[in-house]
């Protein structure tokens, strides 16, 4: 049996942003669970090295260095695959870009005494993120060696910067050029940027349903749409929970319009003290909750409205573990985003 | 919350003394509108306030009357006040940072206008200014700086820029500074200063690899440009150094005050408590941990266990939906107060003598201020 359609067929890179809070790590590891179950090879990337890949997949501290975290599970008619994890950090990224380009791998320390590793990677304008993009550019597009050539990674996931910073961090070729008109790092910034600028990566978007992540994302879109050749990928819902009440009651929940007496002799026939007080202490919670909910319809229909498809990604009360982790994955598997 | 200090925001704000409260923490947390809760409850208890924002939430200027933010600190109409005689009435002004305004003012303070022009013409002084990463958190420091040397307002409510993690603020004006002061700048200042090619004779061999280094992977162009900057900045490097060491003894001075914002979530509370711990590190003063979007419930006396037990019993005989529907949303809130009562307690039982006050979680997004003034309700209360 051949390989099922998905939304994303064809993409190799996905960059995944998202505002402070909204849970990108979490929806990235998820993603790169759900691309790598039947037998693939899956790269998840950090890039602001906070270790939240580590954190989440419960392993010690990564380094600079690709390493296998979680298997995908098998299923009845496809093998399981595997989730690598990288964190990449500028600092490594240049030494190994010397050491590949110019074998200039014993500069690295007489660099950092002198403060250039401080000027390269934090000061010069772009140039992080250059090292940054170029390092999962250069995951994507690696081969084995030997004849076959195969690629060593089906899919590359990056736990990109946030949607403030996304469209800065992926249009570094404009932020280099007008630093390097030539040279090595404009050559090195070119090839990054057509491997970002193809059909071969899509930028996703993860919020919750609240305003200003949801403003931040439609505002994301907007800036990256305004980028030539950049992607859009889906925009992944995160920690969506089911309504309190049947459709036609939230209204009325929300106002404090539910029947009082109706729910205090239920409460009563349950056998609860006080039924009337707690009655009236329940309704005050549904018509917080249903307030919510309202909230959370109309920043539906505005992500709805944006073009994008949409994926949701369901809350999970205990906090997200491993276990959580492989049915977010499952949800994206369902709904066509991997 | 068990075991931990009550953090009495209230009394903060009425001493006086207070001067600058910045607060920090992760991104998503609510922090840039706590900040501004912060600002108006403290305008409408008598102080001169004004809010310093990072975060170019249209949302925020919208819910204090301001069609927009900018660098310029504007006047919040419709401040409240106990007060009745004109003296003891607060004020409240609002601005958003504006970090390449901002490096320009500084420019331009510190060098005679040829110089400044030049060097605002700079392409690698553009790109600096507008996007290096540490930029923003140097210029909030640096606008909290002159905030503060205006006397205008008694009190300064900064909140600090959405970084990565939350502390590089504390780190990047130094780090800028050190680059600005550093052997590369000597380094890359030398051959302007002396002229042409010559330099290669009278550098060492160090240098002169290094600079090859720096060619090869900028390309000489860029490096040209790196060098203009720079000397044209020379006279200013002294300007740099002390401006960050002012703001970062401003940041140490009695009168400043942090709070720590964060949610009752894993990765929030972590960040804050690394947070925590670097502010005694660096013997920064620490009000407190502000805990946000805090679950409550009206019906704490009934069980997460004693109300799904409760829906179960009635769903069996199949009247009282209302009841039940209830029931089952009252078990989820009274899981999600435990979960997040036990995250608060960890956090207490690592930091026992961090005081917190919690913010109650809000039904609505804050649409004006009312929703502002309801939430410094929350936690003055």
């Amino acid at each position: 049996m051949s390989t099922r359609d998905t939304d994303w067929d064809g993409v190799r890179l996905h960059v995944v942003t998202g505002k402070g809070g909204t849970g990108k790590t979490t929806v990235a590891g998820a993603l790169a669970l759900a691309l790598a179950s039947g037998g693939k090879r899956v790269l998840l990337m950090e890039v602001e090295g906070r270790q939240g890949i580590a954190q989440l997949f419960d392993v010690p501290p990564l380094p600079y260095e690709e390493r296998k975290v979680a298997v995908a599970p098998a299923t009845m008619t496809r093998p399981g695959g595997d989730v690598f994890a990288l964190v990449a950090d500028p600092e490594s990224a240049l030494v190994e870009y010397l050491e590949m380009f110019y074998n200039l791998r014993h500069a690295g320390t007489a660099l950092t005494r002198l403060g250039v590793m401080d000027f390269a990677t934090t000061i010069a304008p772009g140039l992080r993120d250059v090292l940054l993009t170029g390092k999962a550019a250069e995951a994507v597009r690696r081969k084995t060696s030997g004849r076959t050539g195969a690629r060593v990674y089906d899919a590359v996931v990056m736990d990109a910067p946030p949607t403030g910073r996304i469209g800065r961090f992926l249009n570094v070729t404009s932020e280099v050029s007008g630093l390097a008109r030539m040279g090595p790092i404009r050559g090195h910034a070119d090839t990054v940027q057509r491997v970002i600028r193809s059909p071969d990566t899509a930028v996703h978007f993860v919020t919750v349903l609240e305003e200003m992540p949801v403003q931040e994302t439609l505002d994301g879109i907007a800036e990256l749409s305004g980028l030539t050749g950049i992607q859009i990928g889906g925009i992944m819902i995160n920690m969506t929970r089911p309504l309190p009440l049947p459709q036609d009651q939230i209204q009325a929940a929300a106002q404090g319009q539910l029947d009082a007496d109706e729910l205090a002799l239920g409460l009563k026939t349950a056998g609860l003290d006080d039924s009337r007080g707690l009655a009236a202490a329940l309704l005050d919670e549904l018509a917080a909750d249903a307030k919510t909910a309202l909230g959370q319809e109309l920043q539906r229909s505005r992500l709805d409205d944006a073009g994008p498809p949409c994926y949701e990604l369901p809350w999970i009360s205990d906090g997200v573990d491993l276990g959580g982790l492989y049915r977010l994955a499952a949800a994206l598997r369902e709904q066509g985003a991997a | 919350m068990a075991g931990a200090p009550p953090l009495d925001v209230d009394r903060l704000i009425d001493d006086r003394r207070t001067r600058i409260i910045v607060c920090c923490g992760s991104g998503g947390v609510g922090k840039t509108t706590t900040a501004a809760a912060i600002g108006l409850r403290a305008a409408e208890r008598g102080r001169h306030v004004v809010v310093l924002t990072v975060d170019p939430a249209r949302r925020l200027a919208q819910s204090m009357g301001l069609t927009s933010l900018d660098n310029t600190p504007r006047l919040v109409d419709g401040i409240g006040n106990g007060h009745a005689d004109e003296e003891s009435r607060g004020s409240l002004h609002a601005m958003m940072l504006d970090m390449k305004r901002t490096f320009d003012e500084i420019v331009e303070a510190h060098a005679d206008p040829d110089r400044a022009a030049q060097i605002l013409a700079n392409p690698f002084y553009q790109s600096l200014s507008s996007s290096f990463a540490g930029t923003q958190e140097y210029m909030a420091m640096e606008k909290l700086g002159q905030l503060r040397r205006a006397e205008e307002w008694d009190l300064i409510v900064v909140d600090t820029p959405p970084s990565r993690s939350a502390l590089d603020f504390l780190d990047a004006p130094q780090r800028l500074a050190r680059f600005l002061d550093g052997r590369l700048i000597r380094l890359l200042t030398a051959p302007a200063k002396i002229g042409g090619r010559a330099y290669l004779r009278v550098l060492n061999a160090g240098f002169g690899m290094v600079t090859g280094v720096l060619t090869r992977i900028l390309g000489a162009q860029m490096l040209r440009d790196v060098q203009t900057f720079v000397s044209a900045l020379d006279t200013m490097f002294g300007g740099f150094r002390e401006r960050a060491d002012y703001t970062y003894q401003l940041l140490r001075a009695p009168g400043t005050a942090f709070l720590v914002v964060a949610a009752p979530e894993p990765d929030a509370l972590r960040e804050a408590s690394y947070f925590v711990e670097r502010l005694a590190q660096e013997r920064m003063p620490l009000a407190g941990l502000l805990l946000n979007r805090v679950q409550r419930s009206p019906a704490a006396r009934l069980s997460a266990a004693g109300s799904q037990a409760a829906a179960e019993t009635l769903q069996v005989n199949g009247a009282y939906p209302l009841a039940v529907a209830a029931l089952r949303r009252h078990a989820e809130r009274m899981q999600q107060v435990s979960v997040q009562r036990r995250l608060a307690e960890h956090f207490t039982a690592a930091h026992p003598i961090v005081p917190v006050a919690e913010i109650p979680a809000q039904a609505e997004d804050v649409h004006d201020l009312a929703g502002l003034r309801a939430i410094g309700q929350a936690f003055g209360a």
